[in-house]
């Protein structure tokens, strides 16, 4: 029975997994993918199925676990924001070359403008030399469709497929019509038990095997119907348009647009199609949803016969996500009558929560720190990052998952006292533990701050990994349990917390303060739920 | 037919409910419907929209273009002014008037009001004090969707009621009853003081 709902682009994708017969989903929370989770964490179907859909520590044992599940002949899905594919990197590449078995669908979602993001890295690039298939959907309705297509096209060439969202597609709701639901596959091993050791015997072997089936991915990508050209009268110009860019596109041509439009949602890049469209037209505008892919492919960096436009030339603006607007701009359509921006508006940045307790924490830190004129502040990625800002300008860097705790190793090896690290506990738990066991093993004089809210905060208060258990793992990483403390991060403490910081800074090794109060988001909700 | 609108405000203010509602009337409807959110960082404290987009024909972007916007909706009278080159020369401000002030250089309110007033459309309503009379404080949203019903023609006020009636129903009678109580007081305002 065909039903209609409401969903975000990132529900959509999840419902097509559930409906394709999934068996698990592997994931780290981060903004624009959380949502595909989460509506699999609470979706009746999965629940009757007992489909996995618990966190997992970060995208790497992700990616990893959603392998094994692949191995062993069944559907996984592994999702997460584009810079999680940094993390899981290793395995993702390393996937290409064992292959698929049971369907093996990665979902990265891309964060162009850096909505809520520290760079806009687009993920199609990682599919590219890992010589794996991407399917990037154009609406909700394709995006619900195209996971199952995914799916057996994973399980035809045996071969993992990226799936690439952007935040205006992952978090952009409009109807879905649903299909017909499948079963789960049955547990079976691959074929060819060689491809999955990856000695180097058998990996030169497999690597061209997989250059191989690469043309074959090509010719598939001219023929399913994802990948469309759309013919037009004015050859003065053709235009190549990926993902969401078609609807920008479109929306400059309500009545059908003039050019001929070669619609890009599946790669490897269709070269054929862009052949022909290079062959009937004189310049080509290529609209590219994050970094010049095809552009810079196409362009080189010799003359060619047809004039390429895009983001390289300024035609398109070189970053930023694009908007119906920019396309507007490089179809050279008249602009629309607008106002002028307001005189009297100011920014509203985000800001930590009232009642928060890393606001307290760092109150307490700027009290000892500002005692040390030389001290350095190493932060990490999550709410408290918003710490920067004013009033707090708590700290010195923020780079990406676990940096915090390296870098201040790094530091403290390079003469700077006090070197401090602030991280969150999900992040610790994420990249930080590792980081912990190099920091004990060459005794490094750092000051390691857990603020520890229990929850994954910034993403909306998703489970933690490490909730309840952050002493035990310092302890068990080899950090001394007298200078393992726990401070209650709240005004009434400020003397207590400052005493404890100052101490373990004058201590000459490693030593890790844990300022933990729940993240008050969710301890409201908890409060509610109790009161039920 | 199409309407293109932008609710906005502060993160936190509860202008997800506000799309909620109409999003489920516009699938009851059989309408196309489309609408980007913000979610993550932007979420703590910051300005927040979300632009939604009605129509009875598809809808290709996601996002509303310059000076095509037929409704800003905002639960912030400086938020609204954020979006005013989106505004088509016909659309329409519903804003609540009641400053939220979380920053330390928000405008004089006599420069926002000024503002304000130069748009030709303009339903500038206290939908704090108004939830308040009808005793549902903590509807204001609603207040604010009932003023924006006064304009909104792809939707009835029928249809609206509908909705809450759905989004707010696992949540008690009551509840639904201060919701309505709210939509219909902000509607009411709507007629009464603003349109001719």
């Amino acid at each position: 029975m065909r039903t209609k709902n409401l969903l975000l682009g990132d529900e959509a994708l999840a419902l097509g997994a559930l409906h394709a017969g999934l068996t698990g989903v592997y994931a780290y929370p981060g903004t624009p993918s959380t949502e595909i989770t989460e509506f699999i964490q609470q979706h009746p179907l999965a629940k009757e199925r007992n489909v996995h859909s618990d966190w997992c520590v970060n995208e790497k044992t992700a990616m990893e676990a959603a392998l094994g599940v692949s191995f062993s002949g069944k559907r996984a899905l592994v999702c997460m924001k584009h810079v999680g594919i940094n993390v899981c990197a290793d395995a993702f590449v390393n996937s290409g070359m064992t292959g698929a078995n049971g369907g093996l669908v990665v979902v990265a979602c891309d964060d162009p403008s850096m909505h809520s993001s520290q760079n806009e890295q687009d993920s199609r690039f990682y599919a590219d030399f890992a010589m794996i298939p991407c399917f990037e959907p154009s609406s909700q309705q394709e995006t619900y469709e195209m996971v199952r297509e995914a799916y057996d096209f994973s399980e035809r060439n045996r071969i993992p497929v990226l799936m690439r969202l952007t935040t205006r597609m992952a978090h952009s709701r409009a109807v879905v019509e649903t299909g017909d639901v499948r079963n789960e596959n049955e547990l079976h091993f691959p074929e060819n038990e060689r491809q999955w050791v990856l000695l180097p015997a058998n990996a030169k072997v497999r690597n061209v095997q997989l250059i191989k089936d690469y043309a074959s991915f090509e010719e598939q990508a001219e023929t399913m119907g994802f990948n469309r050209y759309i013919d037009g009268a004015d050859k003065s110009m053709g235009i190549i348009a990926c993902g969401i860019a078609y609807n920008y596109l479109m929306e400059n041509y309500p009545n059908g647009c003039p050019y001929p439009v070669l619609k890009v949602s599946q790669y490897p890049l269709p070269t054929a199609m862009v052949r022909r469209l290079a062959g009937e037209c004189k310049t080509l505008l290529v609209l590219e949803e994050g970094q010049p892919l095809i552009e810079r492919r196409l362009k080189g960096f010799l003359d060619t016969p047809v004039e390429i436009k895009g983001r390289l030339d300024g035609t398109l603006p070189r970053t930023g996500e694009l908007t119906p607007d920019c396309v507007r701009v490089a179809l050279q359509l008249p602009e629309l009558e607008k106002n002028a921006p307001s005189q009297v508006t100011v920014p509203r940045p985000p800001a930590l929560c009232q009642g928060c307790g890393h606001r307290d924490f760092y109150t307490a830190l700027n009290n000892v720190i500002h005692t040390y004129p030389t001290a350095r502040v190493f932060s990490d990625i999550g709410c408290y990052t918003l710490g920067w800002l004013a009033p707090f300008h708590a700290f010195h860097t923020c780079v990406e998952m676990g940096a915090s705790l390296t870098m201040s190793i790094g530091a403290a090896n390079s003469g700077v006292h006090p070197s401090v690290a602030v991280i969150g506990d999900s992040t610790f738990t994420h990249s930080g533990m590792t980081g912990l066991l190099d920091a004990v093993n060459s005794n490094a004089n750092i000051t390691l701050c857990i603020s520890d809210n229990l929850t994954t905060g910034m993403t909306g208060g998703q489970d933690s990994a490490g909730t309840g258990r952050l002493e035990s793992i310092c302890c068990g990483l080899g950090v001394a349990p007298e200078h393992v403390r726990v401070i209650i991060p709240l005004p009434k403490n400020y003397e207590e917390m400052e005493k404890v910081i100052r101490e373990e800074i004058e201590y000459k090794g490693v030593s890790v303060i844990i300022a933990r109060r729940e993240c008050i988001q969710t301890a409201k909700r908890h409060a509610a739920q109790n009161k039920k | 037919m199409k309407q293109d609108i932008i609710l906005c405000g502060v993160g936190g203010q509860g202008i997800l409910s506000i799309a909620t509602v109409i999003g489920w009337a516009a699938l009851d409807q059989n309408l196309y419907l489309k609408q980007a959110e913000v979610h993550g960082m932007s979420q703590r404290g910051g300005d927040v929209q979300s632009n939604l987009r009605l129509s009875s024909a598809p809808i290709n972007s996601d996002l509303i273009p310059l000076g095509s916007c037929d409704l800003i909706v905002s639960l912030e009278p400086m938020e609204a002014l954020r979006y005013l080159p989106y505004l088509s020369p016909t659309g329409w401000i519903i804003t609540n008037s009641t400053p939220f002030i979380n920053i330390p250089n928000y405008p004089d309110m006599e420069a926002v009001n000024g503002e304000l007033n130069k748009v030709k459309n303009l339903i500038n309503i206290d939908v704090d004090a108004i939830a308040k009379e009808v005793k549902s404080p903590r509807s204001a949203n609603m207040v604010l969707l009932g003023a924006t019903a006064a304009v909104l023609n792809m939707l009835e006020p029928d249809k609206l009621r509908e909705g809450i009636t759905q989004v707010f129903m696992r949540k008690g009678q009551a509840i639904v009853d201060t919701n309505i109580a709210a939509f219909n007081a902000g509607l009411e305002y709507a007629q009464k003081h603003t349109l001719k």
